[in-house]
């Protein structure tokens, strides 16, 4: 279970997924592609993302769990799909505000 | 956090997508996020702490505050306007800094201890000229200090404002959808980049992928120009500008923006200035931004579509709308406050104060400002109404007590502007034996207009109680403003006997 902090950056270990923790409570068991969640830099396992699991993430999209303590933004897409403790996780959706500067 | 996280993301999606365009100039996303690495580089170097920009805005700004971001050093832009007495006292505190400025101060500085001076022009093209380098990573501590602003000081001593990478990029991904602008969408960014609206129209603008169009020296005649020329498509103003864009406008010569939104804040929009405005540029929506240096920037916003019910409705308390700046944005909460920190109902003037992750609310001199449950006291006043719109009333400080009462100077003012043949009117309180203070107001008279002190007085008696009659009136040709559009209200106090 990777420890959390805002501001984390993680990598998916089984597609080209990075996400920066935006909020988390200190653990959470994360996946991406049924993979935990890797620190940044470490390498890759190389397998693909599992099947149910190969949804995909967008960049620029906010990711929350049900009860939305945990929060990732992905900063780079890929093709497996984000999780935690084995329930997906949602776009947080945002009403797009106007251009105030 | 990192603001320069903002920047890979876009550079990485939409790297081939023009990121600025200045008349010497034009960059596009992969090209800063390229330079920028190439700016961290040279500010790792030279060992400094800080990064101080001294200059008006060129490419050279968003390669000092994306390059200071991936160094994770602070960027500290200086007021360029401020005396060189002033000026020397900023770099002694920013000190070591390296310092992005104009040939002339660079070539002045060099050899000053602590400070590694680079002329402006030079940072930008040995940045934009360096190979690309191999992705590296930056600090992600959310709590590491992005910029420190020195604020204006209209009401005592300039202060540094300590905005951390958290705070902004919280206020980016609160407010701005990633990527969301269509591809030619251009803003034009006019304010100086020592302000809070420069340093948040850069940070937006990046995140959305919109192209940054920098006009250094604001005049309403190039602002025109450049907003034609580079099919601009969003703006930020403030009040003097938008008047005089206006003013400019109708005198002919120009051609009608493209604008399909204008944005406007820092300082009271007065209501005939604003409704000027949607009624000339009639295909821009308009929007209206309320927030503090302390704030990263926005924390109210009264959308285009409110501009449209505001002005179209025939119901008082929706009409008035377009005088609030409207309602807190979803990521941050609003309150008003009353003299013992107790919650104020809606309709009632107290201070606002606000709390959210993108509020700092924190000085290097006094330190953090929040209270416990992490509030922040703005100092400014305002009221709600039933529906959550903010209103604006000066400042706390304004308050004037005359004789045990309270009473703020906007109710007066409103009235006083509302007399034909009134521009611009402030009131403050004066010192005055009797009731402590008295009700002083300073006039500016519309062109060819004249009144006199009773009939002005007489004008005010009308319409509010007698406590509020202006016992002291002075005609003057123009208010003290800022250049942000914030009048001086310490200006006027002393020049009428405060």
């Amino acid at each position: 279970m990777a420890k959390l902090k805002a501001g984390t950056r993680l990598q998916s270990a089984v597609c080209s997924t990075e996400v920066m923790i935006v909020k988390a409570p200190e653990e959470a068991d994360l996946t991406c592609g049924g993979a935990p969640l890797l620190p940044l830099g470490k390498d890759k396992s190389g397998a693909d993302p599992a099947d149910g699991a190969d949804g995909g993430t967008q960049i620029g999209k906010r990711y929350v769990d049900a009860d939305e303590t945990l929060e990732l933004l992905c900063t780079k897409p890929g093709k497996g799909s984000l999780a935690v403790g084995g329930a997906a996780m949602s776009i947080k959706g945002a009403k797009p505000l106007p251009s105030s500067d | 956090m990192n603001l320069m996280m903002l920047l890979e993301m876009v550079s990485s999606s939409f790297g081939e997508r023009g990121a600025l365009a200045h008349p010497d100039r034009r960059l596009s996303y992969a090209e800063l996020f390229a330079g920028a690495g190439a700016a961290r580089d040279a500010i790792v170097e030279t060992g400094a702490e800080r990064v101080a920009f001294l200059d008006e805005a060129s490419p050279a700004l968003p390669l000092a505050l994306f390059g200071s971001a991936w160094a994770g050093v602070p960027f500290a832009p200086l007021n360029y306007r401020l005396s060189e007495a002033e000026l020397d006292g900023l770099l002694e505190r920013v000190a070591p800094a390296f310092l992005v400025t104009d040939a002339e101060r660079a070539r002045a500085l060099a050899g000053r201890p602590g400070i590694f001076p680079v002329a402006s022009e030079d940072f930008q093209q040995s940045a934009l000229a360096a190979p690309q380098r191999e992705r590296d990573e930056w600090p992600m501590d959310p709590d590491a200090i992005a910029v420190l602003l020195f604020t204006s000081g209209t009401t005592g001593p300039p202060k540094t404002a300590v905005l951390r990478h958290g705070h902004i990029v919280s206020y980016v991904l609160g407010t701005v959808e990633f990527a969301g602008a269509d591809e030619g969408d251009a803003a034009l960014v006019s304010v100086p980049p020592y302000h809070i609206a420069g340093i948040a129209a850069l940070a937006s603008s990046v995140y959305a992928a919109r192209r940054v169009v920098q006009l250094p020296h604001f005049a309403a005649s190039d602002w025109l120009s450049r907003a034609h020329e580079e099919s601009v498509t969003h703006a930020f103003v403030v009040p003097t500008m938008l008047a005089r864009i206006i003013d400019t406008f109708e005198a002919g010569g120009h051609e009608m923006p493209s604008l399909q939104s204008l944005s406007y804040g820092g300082g009271k929009m007065p209501l005939s200035v604003i409704e000027r405005a949607m009624s000339l540029f009639s295909e821009t929506s308009f929007t209206n931004a309320y927030g503090l240096t302390e704030t990263s920037s926005t924390i109210t916003l009264l959308g285009p579509d409110e501009h449209r019910a505001a002005a179209e409705s025939e119901d008082e308390a929706v009409k008035r709308r377009l005088t609030s700046v409207g309602k807190a944005l979803p990521s941050v909460e609003l309150g008003i406050r009353g003299d013992e920190g107790e919650l104020l109902p809606a309709g009632q003037r107290g201070e606002i104060c606000v709390r959210g992750e993108q509020v700092s609310g924190e000085y290097l001199e006094q330190g953090s400002r929040l209270d416990a449950e992490g509030w922040f006291p703005t100092r400014d006043a305002g009221w709600l109404d039933e529906e959550g719109y903010l209103f604006l009333d000066g400042r706390i400080d304004d308050v004037i007590v005359r004789g045990g009462e309270n009473m703020s100077p906007g109710e007066i003012e409103d009235v006083l502007l509302a007399h034909p043949a009134i521009r611009d009117a402030a009131v403050v309180g004066v010192p005055d034996e009797q009731w402590g203070e008295a009700v002083a107001a300073a006039i500016v008279l519309r062109s060819g207009a004249s009144a006199g002190v009773e009939e002005v007085q007489q004008w005010v008696k009308d319409r509010l109680r007698s406590s509020r009659v202006p016992e002291r009136i002075e005609f003057f040709d123009e208010l003290p403003y800022n250049e942000t559009g914030k009048l001086l209200r310490r200006r006027v106090r002393e020049q009428l006997g405060g």
